[in-house]
Order: C-alpha cells, then sequence, then structure tokens
C-alpha cells in the first residue's frame, strides 16, 4: 500500500511537468506583455525592466530559468504586483480558498450522504420526491447564477447575511460562499448515494441479511452503507476540482480574499509568474485530491486494493 | 424470409421519448427561447449598443418600451438579453459541432487503424483528462480568445472532444469486426476510404446523442468565461457577462440581475430535462 502509494506520487511528476511546460509557452507566446501599458515606457527604461526580470533571452533560455528556479521552490516575483514575490501572495489568499473548499466539501459529505440514504429508503414517496427537486435543481444551475442569486435574497432583501467580504472568516460571511460552492456538489453525490443504496438493497447479501432476521438499521448500518459509498468516495475526486475550479467564480461573486482572483487577474495583465504559480498550485491540488481519493477508494475496496 | 416485427432500438427511443412530457415541454420551451432570441430583437426600438441617454438604469417599464429595464449605460436589457440568448446558443452549437468533428476523427482512426497508433492516440486523451483544463483553457481565452466569437468557440470545441473521442473508439472496435467493413476491405477499399463511407455514418447515432448531451455543457462553459470577463467581449453581451454585470448592480437594480440569470437557469434546466429523457428513452430499466 505505502509503495503503491509513493509509486503513484511519483506518477503526478510527469503530468505536472506537462502542465508546466505546456502553460509556460501558451503564456508566453501569447501577444502582449506585461509591461505594454497605456503610456508607452521610454525604451531605456523598458529595456532595463526586460533585463531585470530576463525577458530579454531567448524563450528557451527563460524556460530553463524558470524550471530551475522552480527546483528550487521558487515561484518568483509577481510581475504586477510590484512588491510581492507569488509565494507571498499565495500564502496570503490561500488560508482563504482553503477554508472555503474544504468547508463544501464537507458540507456536500455531511448533507449528501444522509439525503442520498434518506431519498434512497423512502423511495417514491413526498421526502423522495422534495430530494430529487432540489437535486436537478442544484445539478443543473452553475455557483456563478447561484451565487448572486442567494446574495440577493438572504443579504440585500431579508438582511440576515453579508452579501461579500470575508472578515477573517467569521461565520457569518463564510455561510453563502459555502452554500454556493458546496449545493452542487451536495446534490450530486445525493444522486450517487440514493442509486448506489438502491443498487445495493437488492443484492443477494442484503436479503440473506434479513432472511437471518437482522433490523433494518443494523442492515444499512453494518451490509448496506458501505458498499453503497463506492461511487461517493470515486466521485470525490471529481468533487474536489470542481470545488478548486468553482472557488474561482465563488471568490469573485463574494469578492473573498483567495487565489482564484489572481489566475484571471494574472492572465489579463500578463503576469507571466503569477499565472503559472496559479496553475502549478491548481495543478498540484487537482492531481493531488484525485490521487487521495483513488487511495481512499482502494482502503474502502479491498477487491481494488493495490499491494 | 420473414422478418420478425421487431421495433428498431432507434424507434422504440422515439415511442418512449414522446411519452416523455417533462423532456417535450422542456424541448418546446428551448425552442421558444430559441425562437424569440431570433425573432425578439427586431420587435424592439433599441439596439443592444446604442446608449439611451434619457433612461439610464431603469426598471423595466411600457412607456418607453424598456420592457425589462436598462443597464447603467442606458442599453436595453430585452434587447441584450436576447442577444446574450443568441451567442449563448450559436457558441453552444458551434463548440458541440467543434468538439464532435475532433472527437469523430481522433476516436474513429485509433479505433479503426489499432495498435500502437490507437495506444498512443488514446494516453494523449488519458492525459488531456488529467489536466486541468479549466486553468488552460482560461488562459488560453484570456491570450487569444479575447473579443473574437470563432477563437471562442473554436477553445471551448476543444476541450469537449474527449468524451465524444472515447465513445467513438469504443464503437468503432466494435464495427470493425462486422461483416460489411470486411467486405469493403475485401473489394480494396482504402482505410480513408471505409473511415468515411462506412465506420462514421454508423456512428453517427451515438455521437449525435452524446453532442445533444454536450450543448448545455458548452453552453454552460461559455457562461463561466464571460462572467469570468474572459470571454464574449462588450459592447455584445453573452448570458454570462449579463449576469456579471447585473451581479455588480444587484442592490440598486435587481432586475439586472434576475433576468438573464433566470433565463439561462431556464434553459439549462430544460437542457437538463432533454438530456434525461434521451438518456431513459435509449437505456430503458437504468434507475
Amino acid at each position: 500500500m505505502l509503495a503503491y502509494s509513493v509509486r503513484r506520487l511519483l506518477g503526478i511528476l510527469p503530468t505536472l511537468f506537462v502542465i508546466i511546460t505546456v502553460s509556460f509557452f501558451i503564456v508566453r507566446l501569447a501577444p502582449g506583455g506585461p509591461f505594454d501599458q497605456e503610456q508607452t515606457l521610454p525604451p531605456q527604461i523598458r529595456a532595463n525592466l526586460d533585463r531585470a526580470y530576463g525577458l530579454d533571452q531567448p524563450l528557451g533560455m527563460q524556460y530553463l530559468h524558470y524550471l530551475e528556479r522552480l527546483a528550487h521552490g521558487d515561484l518568483g516575483p509577481s510581475f504586477k504586483l510590484r512588491d510581492f514575490s507569488v509565494s507571498e501572495l499565495i500564502a496570503d489568499g490561500f488560508p482563504v480558498s482553503a477554508t472555503l473548499g474544504i468547508s463544501a466539501l464537507l458540507l456536500a459529505i455531511l448533507l449528501g450522504i444522509p439525503l442520498g440514504v434518506a431519498g434512497a429508503l423512502w423511495r417514491d414517496r413526498g421526502a423522495d420526491t422534495g430530494i430529487t427537486a432540489f437535486v436537478t435543481l442544484a445539478v443543473a444551475l452553475p455557483s456563478f447564477v447561484t451565487g448572486p442569486l442567494l446574495a440577493l435574497l438572504f443579504g440585500l432583501q431579508l438582511h440576515w447575511l453579508p452579501v461579500a467580504g470575508w472578515e477573517d472568516g467569521a461565520p457569518r460571511y463564510l455561510i453563502l460562499p459555502v452554500l454556493t460552492l458546496g449545493l452542487p456538489v451536495a446534490a450530486y453525490v445525493t444522486r450517487l448515494m440514493r442509486g448506489s443504496l438502491l443498487e445495493v438493497l437488492r443484492a443477494n447479501h442484503i436479503r440473506t441479511a434479513r432472511a437471518r432476521g437482522l433490523g433494518e438499521v443494523r442492515i444499512l448500518l453494518r451490509h448496506a452503507l458501505r458498499p453503497a459509498l463506492l461511487p461517493v468516495v470515486s466521485y470525490l475526486g471529481p468533487a474536489a476540482a470542481f470545488v478548486v475550479t468553482g472557488s474561482l467564480v465563488v471568490e469573485t461573486v463574494f469578492a473573498l480574499p483567495g487565489t482564484g482572483r489572481y489566475l484571471v487577474q494574472g492572465a489579463i495583465n500578463r503576469d507571466y509568474t503569477l499565472v503559472m504559480g496559479m496553475v502549478i498550485l491548481y495543478g498540484v491540488l487537482t492531481l493531488l485530491l484525485n490521487l487521495a481519493a483513488d487511495l481512499i477508494y482502494g482502503w474502502l475496496d479491498p477487491r481494488v486494493r493495490h499491494d | 424470409m420473414i422478418e420478425p416485427a421487431a421495433e428498431t432500438l432507434f424507434a422504440a427511443a422515439g415511442r418512449r421519448l414522446r411519452g416523455d412530457r417533462l423532456a417535450i415541454t422542456a424541448a418546446i420551451v428551448v425552442a421558444c427561447i430559441a425562437l424569440l432570441a431570433a425573432a425578439g430583437p427586431f420587435l424592439s426600438p433599441h439596439g443592444y449598443d446604442t446608449l439611451d441617454w434619457k433612461h439610464l438604469a431603469v426598471p423595466p417599464q411600457w412607456q418607453s418600451s424598456h420592457w425589462l429595464g436598462t443597464d447603467r449605460l442606458g442599453r436595453d436589457l430585452f434587447v441584450r438579453t436576447l442577444y446574450g440568448v443568441r451567442i449563448s446558443l450559436l457558441i453552444g452549437l458551434l463548440a458541440t459541432a467543434v468538439s464532435v468533428v475532433i472527437g469523430l476523427a481522433w476516436g474513429s482512426i485509433a479505433g479503426y487503424v489499432g495498435g500502437r497508433v490507437d495506444d498512443l492516440m488514446m494516453r494523449f486523451v488519458d492525459v488531456l483528462y488529467s489536466l486541468p483544463y479549466l486553468f488552460i483553457v482560461i488562459i488560453f481565452a484570456t491570450f487569444f480568445g479575447r473579443g473574437s466569437l470563432a477563437s471562442l468557440f473554436l477553445i471551448i470545441g476543444a476541450v469537449g472532444w474527449l468524451t465524444t473521442a472515447r465513445i467513438v473508439r469504443g464503437q468503432t472496435l466494435a464495427l470493425k469486426r462486422r461483416e460489411f467493413i470486411e467486405a469493403a476491405r475485401a473489394t480494396g477499399v482504402g482505410t480513408v476510404g471505409i473511415l468515411l463511407r462506412h465506420v462514421i455514418p454508423n456512428l453517427i447515432g451515438p455521437v449525435a446523442l452524446y453532442a445533444t448531451l454536450t450543448v448545455p455543457d458548452m453552453i454552460l462553459f461559455e457562461s463561466f468565461l464571460s462572467f469570468l470577463g474572459v470571454g464574449v467581449q462588450e459592447p455584445l453581451a453573452s448570458l454570462g457577462s449579463l449576469i456579471n454585470g447585473g451581479a455588480q448592480e444587484m442592490q440598486s437594480a435587481p432586475w439586472m440581475l434576475l433576468v438573464p440569470a433566470l433565463l439561462l437557469s431556464l434553459l439549462l434546466l430544460c437542457f437538463n430535462f432533454i438530456g434525461d429523457g434521451l438518456r431513459d428513452a435509449l437505456e430503458p430499466g437504468e434507475r
């Protein structure tokens, strides 16, 4: 198991290398540069700037230099936010994004699994219909629609919650962003959980358990839940990726000081190092979370256990 | 020889689909929205980018024929929203077409040629799958796509072809062993000829189904990019950029958010119902 995990972890490296290389050249080959502003700089200053940031060298050299720095864990200085290095910007924003993402995933699991179980147990009754309606809505609507609508309803009309801002993660400020980000994932978890539990409950070993006279609660907890959880677990990887991308939108909608805004902002400003830093951060996150989901899956399901 | 009176897969699916009230209603709603988007702007005296200085950020009203109000620059929201729907639908369809063409070509070649070519081509698809492609697309769209609709739908379409390619490859592998392909090969038809005349026409059914399911994803993707400000650029509007604009003004002018947000929700829900209906029709017994 340990050897397998290490092997998988090493397997991430080539993918990461591809990501870094592809995005480096996309970013550099695009028209425009970080120092093309409205007022043109005097050529001498421009040349000095280019030299200071190494932009006067051939592209291949810049690429090698970037890789060398990266190997030392240095993401370089930001081109536009002058006094900051990319690592500092990430260190500032990441706790916010991480809090948001983890809370959203927790919400999805804590809400989605019970709802899915409820839907399966009370199949085709009133509660199940309500749950299915919630799932349909929450899966279909994107967060850039639900976010502003929630803010409009609970923030501006009812005045229950703040519309935007962070305030060091005060719970009141967290509720709407976490709901916006977490509800679609919760809905998807609900759908998967409901479907797989319905299937498991029809399986032979459940019939055997019933025949032995076990109570329904015990059957559910001891025999049905664990196999029924498998599809949910394998969805966790994509779910984490969804949350990571979704946080881009949610941070924009609720004006949160996370790292999400830097990707778009950096790309528009041609802030090469900042964009690269974001791509690497989110790339590593997506790959690691997917790997974690795979490993959990193996731990839950002995049939695919990797030794 | 007498053929048994069996329904073909598609005839049966069509019969089941006609019985699916929700999917039929959804299809009618989508058709109505598309029709409105096509014809609606001609009903209004305003253009999508004309500024009406006398009516800045007014709520919906009849007198000035700003039926859904105006934005901060006095542009009519009824017309802008319908233009937004046009662009969203257009990009959704074109991007789907791009993804289908790439996916069909890639998957059928990989599946038909097989061997090392197949391994290599599908491994490439696997690698692309594992990339956080959204970030790369955001970068791509920001650097190359801003301001040009063509590059926007090409970029969006270039993302969607991976699953199509996998489906097509699977179907091609099955087709390859059928007698009529063997007959074609025996009579000396070349690889390209077989692909174009025998393989691809037989793939149209499943690919068309998957394409229908892709359209809402593409619409969503375009709105997402436009919402972030890297998609459709001013003065053109898409539903995504209208929602973004509306979200910034929602304190003083909630209608600016509500109109495009509800319309996009309606469209996406309808596409979802149509997709569910199609899936149920083709795979009865599921769920």
